[in-house]
């Protein structure tokens, strides 16, 4: 399993548009991915269970993966945070 | 049988074709005991393939008539239809209890639903709507009913709905729908604006609407007089044919105005110019003669998504309108957010008194980082026409200070950074709160001009409340309280060489609009329907018949008294 913490610094948090495109990433790999906030887990690849965590600015978030692409998926997840200007 | 109803005319014109309802259908569902759970759970897959797949088409077509932003809801709601976490549980349900899958839909969503409905964020309660509409769609699969898909209309129709919120009206084809009809709402309201600049004719606040016509019924929508007629007879309907064509020859004969100036029997020239919400109406503009903008709000760059726009989306959408109108005036509003406009995405904290509360220029002196971007991308686009910025809601010459200075600042740091930015910038308010109307002597000394918000300068003075219909006959544009103020203001930028316009409603209203004149507006901005019928009724009117008018009229005692006054003095013209 793999794992790597991010601090949220969109304005706005984790919402709609932000989580649309984590979830559309997270699906595309076979790993179990999961979203950690505030002591609550969810399914990464879930839009619900994401948008439920509302994840605000400056709030510090989990992502881990376990899966035969793990690794690819963390990456690919830590690419789309930066990228956006969502979180690092 | 032929039927009748009556509302409020909302936007010019008559429109004759079939209803389509744009209503909910029923989905009420019951528990049932299935006796293949496999077969259910592939009938519930299909559903979700099916729903899929109509909200690609959906997508698709909003990116490419409404742009990417627009399109990024449906994409979310994508996301839902491929959600485990809503998805697993529903077919685990139909599986050990033996249920059918709509009763299943329906129990899991609603879970989800209530979670999302109970968080502390207006975004996310929001997000509970979204939940239900993509479980509608699944729902209404499984049933077998047709939920109606506005973007979707292929022929031509007239829509018939409770009331049109903006993302309804967005989805709207404009070469199918020829016309709408509303149970609710009123000549300001959402529904009745975007028919306005859609230029579709529209009668809303019928009551009755939806409750009195069926899908498919003949329709006549008449805009003019604000009449809904059902199933008219071939009698009515060859009446209102040639009522159409009527109108159509008097357009056309307005058309021959559009490039006239606009200028009274006398030889008083004023401007007429457009209220427009977005890059697209530069069009209608110019199709309908105006001679620039005198009111683009800038609101809608914020509405229906749910970030803030970036500096350079903000950017491009001046720089169009600013180009498009060729060098031709445009003021620009400042974000005027709060009162009935929220943006959910700000979380902004309910309040009791929107309309008195922290809103417009309040709120961008508060959360300047939102107010400097703005500034920004307009003092960019400046060097690509003729910019005016207007600053909404002042109340105190302190206000319209401090928003001067932060202007000041970011165009001293733009220029530092060797960014062009136009010298020649004019920075007005709106003047929409009496306390300003009141005190116009003082603020025409440091402002280059005025131009005066009638929507709320009469609510506000007027103590009534403009989205409450139980005191809708406040709404009074012709109380002489009204002209008095509308007199102060006008006078006191002549006095100081500045100029004075008006964004209101009232602007284009054909018993304000001698009224307007007789004062000695300068500008008029309106619908920009309405530039080439106002440009031949002041084309007609003598200034200073106009005058003597406007001064006996200030004495009067009432708005019908006005009213009436106006419209028999004007009777002559004709």
């Amino acid at each position: 399993m793999v794992e790597k913490s991010f601090k949220v610094i969109a304005e706005t948090g984790i919402h709609a548009r932000p989580a649309t495109l984590l979830v559309q990433a997270a699906g595309k790999f076979d790993s179990d991915i999961n979203l950690e906030f505030n002591g609550k887990k969810v399914n990464l690849k879930s839009i619900m269970g994401v948008m439920s965590l509302g994840i605000g600015k400056d709030a510090d978030i989990t992502i881990t993966a376990e899966g035969s692409d793990e690794q690819d998926a963390l990456r690919t997840l830590a690419d789309t945070l930066n990228k956006e200007g969502l979180a690092e | 049988m032929s039927s009748l109803l009556n509302g409020i005319a909302a936007s010019n014109g008559i429109a004759i074709a079939k209803a389509y309802r744009l209503i909910e259908p029923e989905l009420s569902t019951s528990k049932r005991t299935i006796e293949v759970p496999a077969d259910e759970q592939a009938r519930f897959r299909a559903a979700i393939e099916t729903s899929k797949q109509e909200l690609e088409s959906i997508r698709d077509k909003a990116e490419k008539d409404l742009g990417a932003d627009k399109a990024a809801i449906f994409e979310a709601h994508l996301l839902v239809l491929s959600d485990p976490e809503l998805l697993t549980p529903i077919e685990d349900r139909i599986k050990t209890e033996s249920i059918n899958a709509e009763f299943a839909l329906k129990e899991t969503a609603d879970m989800f639903v209530m979670m999302f409905e109970q968080m502390d964020n207006e975004y996310m309660r929001e997000r509970a709507a979204d939940i239900r509409d993509v479980t509608k769609r699944v729902l209404a699969h499984l049933l077998g009913v047709q939920i109606p898909n506005p973007s979707m209309i292929a022929e031509e129709v007239i829509v018939i709905a409770e009331d049109l919120t903006p993302s309804d009206t967005a989805q709207l084809n404009r070469q199918f729908v020829k016309g709408f009809t509303t149970d609710v709402g009123g000549r300001t309201s959402h529904s009745a604006i975007m028919a306005r600049s859609m230029e579709i004719p529209a009668v809303v606040g019928t009551k009755a609407a939806t409750a009195e016509i069926q899908n498919g019924d003949l329709v006549i929508v008449d805009g003019l007089t604000g009449v809904v007629h059902i199933n008219p007879t071939p009698e009515l309907v060859k009446r209102y044919e040639d009522k159409y064509t009527a109108y159509e020859a008097q357009k056309a004969e307005w058309a021959k105005l559009v490039n006239e100036p606009t200028i009274s029997v006398d030889g008083k020239q004023v401007e007429l110019v457009a209220n427009i919400g977005t890059p697209k109406d530069i069009t209608g503009v110019i199709q309908n003669g105006g001679e620039g903008v005198g009111l683009y709000r800038t609101e809608f760059l914020y509405m229906g998504r749910d970030q803030l726009p970036t500096e350079d989306e903000q950017f491009e959408a001046y720089k169009a309108v600013l180009e498009g109108l060729s060098g031709k005036p445009v003021v620009v509003r400042t974000l005027d957010i709060g009162g009935d406009k929220e943006l959910p995405y700000l979380n902004l904290p309910k309040e009791m008194n929107p309309f008195l509360g922290h809103r417009a220029i309040r709120l961008c002196l508060e959360e300047q980082e939102i107010f400097r971007t703005q500034l920004r991308a307009l003092l960019r686009a400046s060097s690509f026409g003729n910019l005016k910025i207007m600053f909404p809601m002042i109340a105190t010459l302190g206000e319209f200070r401090q928003a001067k200075a932060i202007l000041e600042e970011e165009k001293q740091e733009l220029l530092k950074n060797g960014v062009s930015v136009s010298d020649h910038i004019e920075v007005g308010i709106m003047v929409e709160i009496p306390s300003t109307a009141v005190m116009a002597d003082t603020f025409a000394k440091e402002v280059d001009f005025f131009s005066i918000g009638t929507n709320d300068l009469i609510q506000y003075t007027m103590a009534a409340d403009r989205m409450n219909e139980q005191v809708s006959y406040l709404y009074q544009p012709y109380n002489p309280a009204i002209l008095r103020l509308v007199k102060m203001v006008v006078d006191a930028a002549h006095k100081e060489g500045k100029w004075a316009g008006m964004c209101g409603e009232m602007a284009g209203d054909e018993v304000a609009i001698p009224l307007l004149l007789g004062l000695g507006l300068d500008e008029f901005s309106m619908s920009a329907t309405s530039i080439l019928k106002a440009r031949s009724l002041i084309t007609k009117l003598s200034q200073s018949e106009m005058e003597s008018l406007a001064v006996s009229v200030l004495a009067m005692d009432t708005n019908d008294a006005v009213k009436a006054a106006v419209e028999d003095a004007v009777a002559k013209f004709n």
